[in-house]
């Protein structure tokens, strides 16, 4: 018998019933929710007379719709005070903790699920947002849902889901200085495009995966779902459990022991199979930046500006046979889910210290969550920022999709730590580029797409 | 949920390629703005002009394809965000039923809780609906979901679980709740053999 993967390790265990046709009943182990998307589920359940069925399973915070005005105290206008206000009163309800402003645990749902111990190797979580993949950086088993799914696990604690299939790609090599997580995914994404893991559930592996910390995984996993796959892991290894030990919702005292034996039987057997592999040579990589409306538009940022994609290169305002180094930037958003976590904020501040922010750019730093915000403060981030002329804001989604007002102004080209360069995704025909922390400060520092190695 | 059996409508080719939630009902739409009323403002990006007329260049606002309950997309349909208001906003405006080499897969698995069927096809099979969509001269599609079949012999594959959802009618959390006894089971064993994940909160 072939060996089992990583994935079929954490899946098997949550089947509570086979529905016929491949499709299986899961139980949920964690339900992360935001105001957003959990307060549309609140509202739904409510109406069709049901209860929370296991609230001691799941936690809250706010992210999508928060100001992240220096000294914010709630939503940017009426309308998201009242949807927060939804959102703690029917958890209240419920009775599950939702963190409000002021807790550490205020910030992006995919920021402080793990760092709250809320998300764990082996479980089963979802959240009503496509970037839960993120959570397989612990070799959690993790995906986003819309709102009748989330309305259904609120009523039953369990999910109906077909088994994908398996892909593994492999990091191999060792990354050079100043190339980081976020320049091996999008990479990725150029060679597979955004459908290449479509239908699978991702782990990734290799020498350069193991390399990395547990935020850097956590970064190469969020970006699964721009590859096409709703689930991307890696394998918990001594880091991990490092990472997790000690947090506030982690197992404690008896419990831990057992968690601990649980998770290391975790990992794939050697000789697992998948249905497919790939494999990307690291050494090779440069710093990555994307150039079109898609994440799959990827270049090297010493590279040529390509001759693709008529329409998206006019949206972007660019020529095509260029180099993308040089385009002039009028914003830059340090920020987001994929890349608001400290070691991402050392990383960009090291870039700018000593330096100051182009004249014409209005760059931003919103930490991933209020702990983020104060761990960063301690180190004196901050004033590294702020000192280079960077805005430095209270935690939030804030511009990476423009849901609280935080916008890109129209045809304005922003370097962003994102996810999502889609057309009007930062506000209607705000000009995206997709890139790394380091590249982002650089394109501040320099007021235009630049290398950072370089300054 | 409606229930779809067979439907026979007007197909309007949409050939765009990786086309994402974010575009098909923008984020301030999802902040507020009642099920009922999305449809309106799906895609508004491209469907209306600056100062808020049709823009005649998009597809639905053209006279042959007003009413059209079937839209034949390019690769990827439905990429991004996982928000289901995507469907609502399809839904609201009268789509029934998409056909398109692939989806994206959050959305692909919204479309069936809100009644609306997506159809999955070999990339050469689309192009050539693609085509006829185009065609001045084709009439409606007709898309039997009983014999899974798109213009009488057009074969497609949808599962047998989803397949008799859509064609009942049925509400996935009513046939979870259902089931509850199994899902107390599950849990009642599960406590005993990872007591932490049920038991972490109250050390
Ligand atoms: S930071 Fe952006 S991608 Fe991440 S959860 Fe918030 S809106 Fe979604």
């Amino acid at each position: 018998m072939a060996g089992r993967t990583l994935f079929d390790k954490v899946w098997d265990p949550h089947v509570i019933e086979e529905l016929g046709d491949g499709v299986q009943l899961l139980h949920v182990d964690r339900h992360l929710m935001n105001e957003l998307s959990g307060h549309r589920g609140q509202l739904e359940i409510a109406q069709r007379g049901l209860k929370m069925r296991n609230p001691e399973l799941a936690m809250g915070t706010l992210d999508h719709v928060v100001s992240t005005a220096p000294g914010r105290r709630g939503g940017p206008a009426p309308w998201a005070e009242r949807m927060i206000e939804i959102f703690r009163v029917e958890s209240a309800r419920a009775g599950f903790p939702v963190h409000d402003f002021g807790d550490d645990g205020q910030g992006i749902v995919h920021v402080v699920g793990p760092e709250l111990g809320f998300t764990l190797p082996g479980v089963l979580l979802v959240c009503g947002d496509s970037h839960t993949c993120t959570h397989g950086a612990l070799g959690a088993l993790a995906w986003g849902i819309g709102t009748s799914e989330l309305t259904h696990v609120l009523a039953t604690q369990a999910i109906v889901q077909q088994k994908p299939k398996t892909m593994r790609v492999r990091f191999e090599g060792t990354l050079a200085r100043g190339v980081s997580a976020k320049d091996m995914i999008l990479a990725l994404i150029g060679r597979l495009g955004t459908a290449g893991g479509a239908g699978y559930a991702v782990e990734y592996a290799g020498e350069a995966i193991t390399a990395l910390d547990l935020e850097g995984r956590m970064t190469v996993c969020n970006l699964s779902i721009e590859l096409g796959a709703k689930i991307g892991m890696v394998a918990p290894d001594e880091k991990t459990y490092a990472y997790v030990k000690g947090r506030r919702y982690a197992p404690k005292g008896d419990l831990w022991k057992p968690a601990l034996a649980h998770w290391r039987g975790l990992p794939g057997d050697a000789d697992a199979r998948f249905d497919a592999e790939h494999a990307v040579d690291c050494a090779a990589l440069a710093p990555q930046i994307t150039w079109g409306t898609s994440p799959e538009d990827v270049i090297g940022v010493h590279e040529m500006i390509p001759d693709a994609k008529p329409e998206a290169l006019a949206y972007m305002g660019l020529e095509a046979g260029r180099p993308i180094a040089g385009t002039k930037v009028d914003r830059v958003f340090i920020g987001s889910c994929t890349n608001a976590r400290l070691s991402d904020l050392r990383a960009a501040a090291e870039v700018v210290r000593g330096h100051r922010a182009a004249a014409h750019v209005n760059a931003w730093v919103v930490p991933g969550s209020q702990r983020v915000k104060r761990e960063a403060e301690a180190e004196g981030l901050d004033d590294a920022f702020r000192a280079a002329g960077f805005e430095w804001r209270e935690p939030g989604c804030s511009m990476c999709v423009a849901a609280n007002g935080d916008r890109v102004e129209p045809r304005a080209r922003c370097v962003s730590t994102s996810n999502r360069n889609f057309v009007g995704r930062q506000g209607p025909q705000a000009r995206t580029h997709l890139a790394s922390p380091a590249t982002a400060a650089a394109a501040a520092i320099a007021g235009e797409i630049a290398d950072a190695r370089a300054l | 949920m409606d229930k779809f059996a067979v439907l026979t409508a007007v197909a309007a080719p949409f050939p765009r390629d990786n086309v994402d939630t974010d575009s098909i009902i923008r984020i301030e739409r999802c902040t507020g703005t009642p099920k009922e009323a999305l449809g309106r403002y799906a895609f508004e990006m491209v469907r209306y002009l600056p100062d808020g007329a049709d823009n005649p260049d998009f597809v639905l606002n053209q006279p042959r394809y007003r009413g059209a309950q079937i839209l034949v997309c390019g690769e990827f349909f439905g990429t991004g965000s996982s928000r289901e208001m995507a469907v609502w906003a399809l839904a609201g405006m009268g789509i029934r039923c998409l056909i398109a080499p692939s989806f994206g897969q959050i959305f692909y698995g919204n479309c069936f809780q809100n009644g609306v069927l997506p159809i999955t096809l070999p990339p050469a099979t689309a192009a050539a609906l693609m085509r006829q969509a185009s065609d001045p001269a084709a009439g409606p599609f007709s898309v039997d979901l009983e014999r899974q079949t798109v213009n009488g012999d057009i074969g497609f594959e949808i599962g047998a679980r989803r397949r008799k959802m859509l064609l009942e009618g049925l509400d996935e959390i009513a046939l979870t709740l259902a089931m509850d006894a199994k899902i107390a089971d599950y849990q009642a064993a599960d406590r005993e053999r990872r007591p932490w994940i049920h038991f972490f909160r109250n050390p």
